[in-house]
């Protein structure tokens, strides 16, 4: 107060109101008041004990989880033999993170994939429930923004990143999720998803895991560096401008040829009915000039 | 073998005696009264169409004009909507400078070319007789007075002569394969080149792209890894990566694909039983089948699929053939660990790679 109450004596131009000072006390309740409500959440969120995640994550499992993966996270095999579902003794916060993130779990009915859909469980949930699973055994957890983010590279060292992710992409994904991410067909009705505008955290949470039949791609398997350089490829895709025209979901010759069938040929057969068409008749009879 | 029935004699060849004679029947009635279209009856009608038709000429007109604008002042860099501009603009005026005309034409003669209909009489489809006379007599003339029949030698040595240039078709396939066709130091008899591929023993297995060795703790279960020989990074002289056609070849032999499973997973084939390590097994990335390259893997049932033909291999069981075309199972790569603790070959594959040719099943 003494900073701002120095000139107060003076007389000046720039002499302040009495009420500067109360202006000033307000703003700074008003900063601390609204600085305290945008981050208090999340260093509660830190500072809550993992005890408390566990406890919260392990009531939301038994709920919605516990049916097909068991009481304990054990897994659960069907009579004959099948698995209802895995074990998640090991899977990680990771692996939680991507399933029910993503809305793939909890599954809503049993089939050759669990597809992609809206999430049922908040974030707090799902940080819960990727705190229980965890905790289960030892598993890769939920990446960092900086783990996957370019920030703080220079232009040449982006270009540099994103040509290495791409050879990276074209050499181990395309074989599944096609050369622009488009997504593919699998045996026994399963599908290797689009992976084109998905959430970079998923990415590399989906690499770090294997969900489902997708093989991992640990970090001993393809580095912490490689996987981000992989992810900014594919954002590059997408900032990509087609200049071909119309991609048509890059899947290649199918939807092209369909397009050309339904679209090309169909004008084609349009214009030839028109040509040929019965014109308007009159009953009038000419008149001879 | 029974006989076939004879057909019974029905109507054929039988005049049905109830059927009336048909020509007297009707008289032919001729074709309908002809209707006019309104443009050739109404002259506001006739103008109007007139003016579709200019207008349609028009139109391709200013598409013409607007090609030339868009060349000149659309960037190759620019997008519209996330499409090339420049091919969106140039594409579309050209199709509409084109488009237009044509409409335009389809339109004149629909709405004022002349309205007349014609009858046009179909003439028999077998030229006249003597047509044919005079077309059979200049070949039989021809041939007679080229004497191909009189002259055997001057006809056999053409035939020979024309058949002997089909060999200009063949020869060249020899260049298919030099390297497999020819004895050289490096291959001791014909083929051997299709036998063997540049892995060797101790040979390190690397990441395909980044040319890294592996260490098996590396891997997790699940893992799948698209790998390569070291050789092709260090193989050439000096120790230099490996160029041109020696790294093509040595890569469209050697790529393998590297998984980690569970080891109480595997069933380990006769002989093979220390070809894998800790649950690794390597197996050459190319089909047998045609020798597409695949790693679409599948982790929970350790199947591998070529996406070209749908043949399905099973990693955990020697990649047997589970689905497909495919008439043999991926030659595997016995893997060992060096003393510093990477991945190696144990030996070269212990059979051929790729796509099944004649002297294999």
């Amino acid at each position: 107060m003494r900073l701002l109450n120095r000139s107060a004596g003076r007389i000046s131009r720039h002499r302040r109101g009495p009420l500067a000072g109360v202006v000033v006390l307000l703003l700074g309740l008003l900063m601390t008041g609204g600085l305290y409500a945008a981050f208090s959440p999340a260093s509660a969120d830190e500072t809550a004990s993992s005890a408390e995640q566990v406890a919260k994550g392990r009531e939301l499992f038994l709920v919605s989880c516990s049916f097909c993966h068991g009481q304990n996270g054990e897994g659960i095999k069907t009579q004959n033999g099948n698995q209802l579902g895995p074990s998640l003794v090991g899977v990680g916060a990771a692996a939680v993170d991507f399933q029910v993130g993503t809305g793939r779990m909890p599954l809503t009915q049993p089939g050759a994939q669990a597809p992609r859909k809206p999430e049922v469980f908040d974030d707090s949930e799902v940080a819960a429930l990727a705190a229980y699973v965890a905790s289960l055994g030892p598993g890769p957890a939920v990446p960092e923004e900086s783990d996957y983010s370019l920030e703080g590279m220079s232009d040449e060292e982006r270009q540099a990143a994103i040509t290495r992710g791409g050879q990276i992409f074209l050499t181990n994904c395309t074989a599944c999720h096609n050369f622009e991410g488009s997504g593919g067909a699998m045996p026994r009705g399963g599908h290797a998803p689009k992976i084109r505008g998905v959430e970079p955290k998923y990415i590399y949470e989906a690499l770090l895991t294997g969900p489902q039949n997708m093989p991992n791609f640990s970090n001993g398997n393809l580095s912490p560096d490689e996987k981000r350089d992989v992810i900014a490829y594919l954002g590059s895709l997408d900032e990509m401008p087609s200049y071909g025209g119309f991609g048509l979901g890059g899947l290649g010759p199918v939807p092209e040829g369909l397009a050309a069938w339904l679209v090309g040929i169909g004008l084609c057969v349009g214009a030839a009915v028109w040509i040929a068409a019965h014109t308007t008749r009159s009953t009038k009879k000419k008149v001879d000039a | 073998m029974s006989t076939p029935p004879t057909p019974h004699d029905g109507h054929d060849g039988h005049e049905d005696p109830n059927l009336p004679e048909r020509d007297d029947l009707y008289a032919n009635p001729g074709l309908p009264e002809h209707h006019w279209r309104p443009t050739d009856v109404d002259p506001r009608m006739e103008k109007r169409a007139e003016r579709q038709v200019a207008t349609l000429f028009g139109l391709s007109a200013i598409c013409t004009v607007l090609f030339v604008v868009s060349y000149f002042t659309v960037g190759a860099d620019d997008t519209v909507a996330g499409l090339g501009a420049q091919n969106l603009t140039l594409g579309l005026t050209l199709a509409g400078a084109l488009l237009f005309i044509g409409l335009g034409i389809i339109q004149w003669a629909r709405k004022l070319m002349a309205d007349v209909e014609l009858v046009e009489e179909r003439h028999a489809v077998a030229s006249p007789e003597e047509d044919r006379a005079v077309t059979l007599a200049a070949l039989n003339q021809g041939i007679e007075e080229s004497g191909i029949a009189r002259r055997p030698l001057v006809r056999n040595s053409l035939l020979g002569a024309v058949g002997l240039v089909g060999v200009t078709a063949i020869v060249p396939l020899w260049d298919l394969g030099p390297s497999n066709a020819k004895v050289t130091k490096e291959q001791p008899y014909p083929g051997a080149g299709l036998e063997h591929t540049i892995w060797d023993k101790g040979m390190r297995v690397v990441r395909d792209v980044v040319g890294t060795p592996i260490r098996p703790g590396d891997l997790q279960i699940g893992d799948l890894v698209n790998a390569e020989p070291e050789g092709l990074f260090n193989g050439g002289p000096d120790g230099e990566p490996l160029e041109g056609l020696a790294l093509q070849v040595g890569k469209s032999k050697g790529a393998v694909v590297v998984v980690r499973m569970e080891p109480d997973d595997i069933i380990p084939g006769d002989g093979r039983e220390n070809w894998s390590v800790d649950g690794i097994v390597c197996y050459s990335k190319i089909c047998t089948h045609v020798g597409c390259p695949i790693s679409l893997y599948e982790r929970t049932t350790h199947h591998l699929l070529c996406p070209c033909h749908q043949s399905t291999f099973d990693l955990a069981d020697s990649a047997r053939v589970v689905f497909g075309p495919a008439a043999r199972p991926l030659p595997q790569l016995p893997l060992a660990v060096d003393s510093e603790g990477y991945l190696v070959a144990q030996s070269d594959f212990t059979e051929p790679v790729g796509p099944s040719y004649w002297e294999r099943g």
